[in-house]
């Protein structure tokens, strides 16, 4: 309805319904509902029908029936063909959880070591980081798993291992083989020392903030902290009489027994979405650093700082406001990517549950309904946390 | 130092040379990679680092490597062996397209360029003439692509390769663009259900990896759709990576409206334009100007992502590489195939993303400070 | 930006096709073309050969009941088929028959809807080992890595197998047949497991063919067979007799060589068969020459067999020779 209309319309005298906007507002939206409700019982109406006629079964009964297949990688719960698929659903899930926390954790250092890197005044160096990037960023990161898996499988077979350390640990196509630690007795007292020792030292920190902002005093904080980390469980180990055993793998038959397996589907796609990540992590860093401005970091050495004290009170705090954000949207980019998993057969929530489930249940509805849930789950809660950050450190200004 | 005869006034004084060791070559090199000690360790290491990971590249791809012969024994060299590419080359680019019927695509390839070029470029003639070319192009690019009337009629399971990928890049750019801008205008809509479905929409195909959309386009679509209707596969795909790409670009396109300044919405208001008007004469055409960098580097991320198609099972470029390194013919030879895919991906991704940031540069010329 | 959603309009409207459900035989004299459905490239089965065209036992099957119903076996659009979505494609009518080496099952046969209309080959669950390994027996397989294709039931026969066995194993998922071959080839997995079938034209696509053994014990039952959907019973016969049309042929010893000479000969069932005695065409809703046509330009069973299986992947016979040899093939009379 354009306005030379409407104008017309009110010139006649017959106020016409539409010229009156809250009026229009409501129509249109009552128009969008309708549609979108025809629409949604055109659907509906379509899915039941064609359920009923291909004989698809429904409902969330299937979670509960035994899965039937096996599954190569599950660290974190025991699982066997006799296992139900709801229990599918769980080890994909960790083992989604899984590769998307330690390639944050490798993603995190290597983009930030980049991205320093990139800033760096050496020439050369700023460069060779710059091609990577570039590189890295413009291949689509299906091939570069596909690519790293190619390269694990090209390694020894099984017979030809490489062996390193004396046969402690074996590197062939199908895994990288480390022994397998077998706490003793007393062991638990280390990871109890670790929590100890970890609430110690925020104690400490907090202690050591306050007596500054009262007295001035500065305490080495991160030497004592690290030392408390590193010594109480080391002592603790010691004190139990070193409890820990180690199971090394023996080739017998086909492949090695005992020891951690790492699998190639495993190292491949966390190398690929590390890497990949990374280079998006660098430029986020480098942005992030090159937004706090020139004067800040003359301020400070005027202010007589040192060059560490200047890195660590003006501009990482200043330069993480800006890069928190993009970066937690990355973490969350990894993780969505995780689900390429698919392409190489590491056992994620996609691959298996998503994957293998769907085909020999059938019920792709209940499957896919899932599979997208945790996805959205895990995207809700990492905004809801990047919300609370950025209320949190937000320039609270006049 | 002697002093000039010459009085200047203050401030006419012409630039003195710099004084020696701080300009050219000599002390670019100084500055930027001997500046310290710490830097000369780092330089070093960088030449030892660059010499021999390039060593290694050029005797792999060039010196070490294969072009001619026929067969994987023919590969001794050491490097790589590109047989595997000139051997199945017209399937990278064309997947199982009927060869008799090669120039249809040939001449899709040229015709695109001719459509493309008065998009990205503003300064050539008659560039109205060449839009208008542009916006009929789809069209004709599906005629000559598909057949009928008078043309072969070719289905859409032989298309793949890089033919596959461009069309899939094309449409979904082509198709996620009018979708974004409706859903970005519906997000700052203030019809609270309008508002509502499209945060909704936007933020629910964010939240979830686009494989799993795909396996909803290929699982769950027919079982939407009446008995008997079926889409064929790559229409199912095409639908998937649209509406993927359109939730990302209606967010782009809403960062364009809320730089909008607020005068402008009002003035639009003053000169009693209808929504519509103000909309499509006064705030779009600005808003989509500040963004067209974000909605390239969108096409960027769209385009890397069409790959993931694979995994539903059509022959796009990485489909049909992987059906070249499992041909026993050529097996093990994965990665000269993906590394042939990476660099025809890498040069469209690189001057895509060079091309954002000639833009960006030439857009805020008028803004900088 | 209108143009796009245009475009996808059209699109939209050439793609989609519309199925009828009954009269699937009208549908396709009118079209011109069965649509058939077969496996993504299974050499011996159904695989596109040098010149694009596809071939394969499977694939003989398409074009077998094309020349029935048309009379010409090249007027078939095949339509290879995932395992995953095989089903699907049959059930919303993209294809008319489905001969996808898929085995027959009580559910897929009354669950899903659809008609098995015979056994084209008879099969099982087999292991696939390299020479090189020693092994002589599925029992001695304790440890190994199995590569399996996911989304079968040959992943759960395979489950159930060595949990039975109380052997352990390592599962390495594969996608697709080419990629298992690609994953075995490369040493990933010590075994590769699907159906015999399936072993043989594997190793075919092997760097060293020679190389590989099937072991002997077979761990399932597989019937393999083509598939209409259910409730068009007419279009289910002519699958179904095509079938035992070749079957029947190679019975009798008629061949697509010797067919011509059949007309003199004084058997009724092989006049039956070429259509010289009889209104068996008629009844089927077909040409009187129909298992002519079919015997003519395809072949009969044991043509196929050899063509496909025998020559190029060295399958034998085995229990899907006929009855007489003492296999398991035994067509209906047609009468």
């Amino acid at each position: 309805m354009s306005a030379e209309t409407a104008q017309n319309a009110r010139g006649s005298g017959g106020a016409s319904l539409f010229s009156d906007q809250r009026f229009r507002s409501l129509f249109f939206q009552a128009l969008v509902i309708g549609l979108l409700g025809a629409f949604l019982v055109f659907i509906v109406y379509n899915t039941a029908h064609n359920i009923e006629k291909r004989g698809i079964q429904t409902g969330f009964a299937f979670l509960d029936a035994a899965a039937g297949y096996d599954i190569a990688i599950s660290p974190f719960m025991e699982y066997t063909a006799t296992h139900t698929h709801g229990r599918v659903f769980l080890v994909g899930l960790f083992n989604t959880l899984l590769v998307s926390f330690l390639g944050i954790i490798a993603a995190t250092f290597l983009g930030v070591f980049l991205g320093v890197l990139r800033l760096s005044p050496n020439w050369l160096v700023s460069r060779i980081v710059y091609c990577y990037v570039e590189f890295t960023r413009n291949v689509p990161l299906l091939l570069q798993i596909l690519l790293w898996y190619a390269i694990f499988l090209a390694l020894p077979a099984v017979k030809q291992s490489i062996t390193m350390f004396n046969d402690i640990i074996i590197l062939n196509k199908r895994g990288l083989i480390v022994p397998e630690p077998l706490p003793g007795d007393g062991f638990m007292l280390v990871p109890v020392a670790l929590v100890l020792a970890l609430f110690a030292s925020i104690f400490f920190a907090r202690w050591a903030k306050k007596t500054q902002a009262a007295t001035g005093k500065i305490y080495p904080v991160f030497m004592t902290n690290t030392a408390m980390i590193i010594g109480l469980p080391l002592l603790a180990f010691a004190v139990t009489g070193f409890p820990l055993d180690f199971a090394y793998a023996e080739l017998k038959g086909f492949n090695f027994k005992g020891g951690v397996v790492i699998k190639p589907e495993f190292t491949a796609l966390w190398f690929a979405l590390s890497l990949y990540t990374a280079a998006f992590i660098s430029e986020t860093v480098r942005a992030g650093i090159q937004s706090v401005s020139h004067g800040q970091t003359e301020a400070s050495e005027a202010l007589g700082l040192r060059p560490s004290w200047t890195m660590r009170l003006i501009i990482l705090p200043q330069a993480l406001r800006v890069i928190i954000p993009p970066m937690t949207s990355q973490y969350l980019n990894l993780t969505k990517n995780s689900s390429l998993a698919v392409a190489i057969g590491y056992p994620d929530i996609v691959q298996s549950f998503g994957g293998v489930t769907l085909n020999q249940t059938g019920q792709a509805i209940e499957v896919i309904f899932i599979t997208m849930l945790v996805y959205l789950t895990i995207s809700l809660l990492i905004s809801g946390f990047m919300n609370w950050y950025n209320n949190r450190v937000s320039l609270v200004e006049r | 130092m002697s002093v000039t005869e010459q009085q200047y006034a203050p401030g006419e004084h012409p630039d003195l040379p710099p004084p020696l060791g701080e300009a050219g070559l000599i002390a670019w090199f100084k500055k930027r990679l001997f500046s310290s000690v710490g830097n000369t360790i780092l330089t070093l290491v960088a030449v030892f680092f660059l010499y021999h990971v390039l060593s290694a590249i050029i005797f792999w791809t060039l010196t070490g490597a294969t072009f001619t012969g026929e067969t994987k024994a023919d590969c001794d060299l050491g490097g790589a062996c590109w047989l595997v590419i000139g051997d199945r080359f017209h399937q990278f680019m064309y997947g199982l397209y009927p060869t008799d019927q090669y120039w249809r695509p040939n001449l899709t390839f040229i015709l695109m360029v001719v459509a493309i070029v008065p998009v990205l470029f503003d300064n050539i003639p008659h560039r109205g003439k060449f839009l208008l070319f542009s916006a009929i192009f789809p069209f004709i690019a599906f005629y000559l692509l598909s057949g009928g009337w008078g043309l072969e009629t070719v289905d859409t399971d032989e298309w793949g390769g890089l033919l596959l990928t461009l069309v899939l890049g094309v449409t979904g750019i082509v198709a996620s663009l009018p979708i974004g801008i409706v859903l970005a205008l519906g997000r700052r809509s203030n019809m609270p259900i309008v508002r509502t479905l499209c945060v909704c929409f936007i933020e629910f195909i964010r939240g979830v990896p686009l494989i799993t959309i795909l396996f909803m386009a290929s699982n769950m679509l027919p079982l939407f759709l009446p008995e008997g209707v079926n889409f064929d596969k790559l229409l199912r795909a095409l639908i998937g990576v649209a509406l993927f790409s359109s939730a990302y670009m209606a967010e782009v396109i809403r960062g364009g409206l809320q730089a909008i300044p607020k005068g402008q919405y009002e003035g639009a208001d003053a000169m009693g334009l209808s929504y519509w008007q103000s909309m499509r004469l006064i705030i779009l055409p600005q808003a989509l100007r500040i963004v067209i960098p974000g909605i390239v580097n969108t096409f960027i991320g769209l385009y890397k992502d069409t790959t993931l198609v694979s995994i539903i099972g059509l022959f796009d470029l990485i489909g049909i590489g992987l059906v070249a390194v499992a041909d026993v013919k050529w097996r093990g030879l994965a990665p000269e195939t993906y590394a042939f895919i990476a660099l025809l991906f890498f040069i469209s991704c690189f001057a895509m993303s060079r091309y954002s940031l000639w833009l960006e540069n030439k857009l805020h010329t008028g803004h900088k400070r | 930006m209108k143009f796009g959603k245009v475009l996808f309009a059209a699109a939209a409207a050439t793609a989609m096709t519309t199925a009828a459900q009954a009269g699937t035989l009208d549908d396709i004299k009118a079209r011109g073309e069965l649509n058939c459905g077969v496996a993504t490239p299974l050499p011996g089965f159904a695989a596109p050969n040098a010149e694009n065209v596809w071939e394969g036992l499977d694939v003989d099957v398409c074009r077998a009941v094309a020349a029935a119903v048309l009379g010409d076996p090249m007027k078939v659009k095949i339509t290879p088929t995932t395992s995953k979505e095989r089903f699907t494609v049959l059930q919303s009518g993209e294809i008319d028959l489905l001969a996808r080496n898929t085995t027959w099952t009580l559910s897929r046969d009354v669950n899903l809807g659809f008609e098995f209309v015979g056994v084209n080959y008879y099969d099982g669950q087999g292991f696939l080992v390299n020479k090189s390994l020693g092994v002589s027996s599925a029992t001695e397989l304790d440890g190994a890595s199995v590569c399996v294709q996911t989304g079968t039931t040959t992943e759960l026969n395979l489950a159930d197998y060595f949990r039975a066995q109380g052997m352990k194993y390592e599962t390495v998922p594969v996608a697709t047949a080419e990629e298992g071959a690609k994953v075995y080839d490369e040493g990933r997995c010590d075994v590769y497991t699907t159906d015999a079938s399936g072993l043989y034209s594997l190793r075919s696509t092997l760097s060293a063919p020679d190389e590989q053994i099937v072991l002997p014990e077979i761990i399932s039952k597989e019937p393999l067979g083509p598939l209409v959907r259910h409730g068009d019973q007419q279009w289910g016969d002519i699958a179904r007799w095509t079938l035992n049309a070749m079957i029947i042929a190679e019975e009798l010893g008629v061949s697509s060589a010797n067919i011509d000479e059949m007309a003199s000969s004084t058997n009724p069932s092989v006049l039956r068969l070429i259509g010289a005695e009889g209104n068996m065409g008629e009844q089927l809703g077909l040409d009187a020459k129909w298992a002519y046509n079919v015997v003519k330009t395809v072949g009969n069973y044991g043509e196929s067999f050899k063509r496909n299986l025998t020559d190029t992947l060295n399958i034998e016979r085995g229990i899907n020779a006929q009855w007489k040899d003492g296999g398991l093939l035994y067509a209906p009379p047609m009468r």
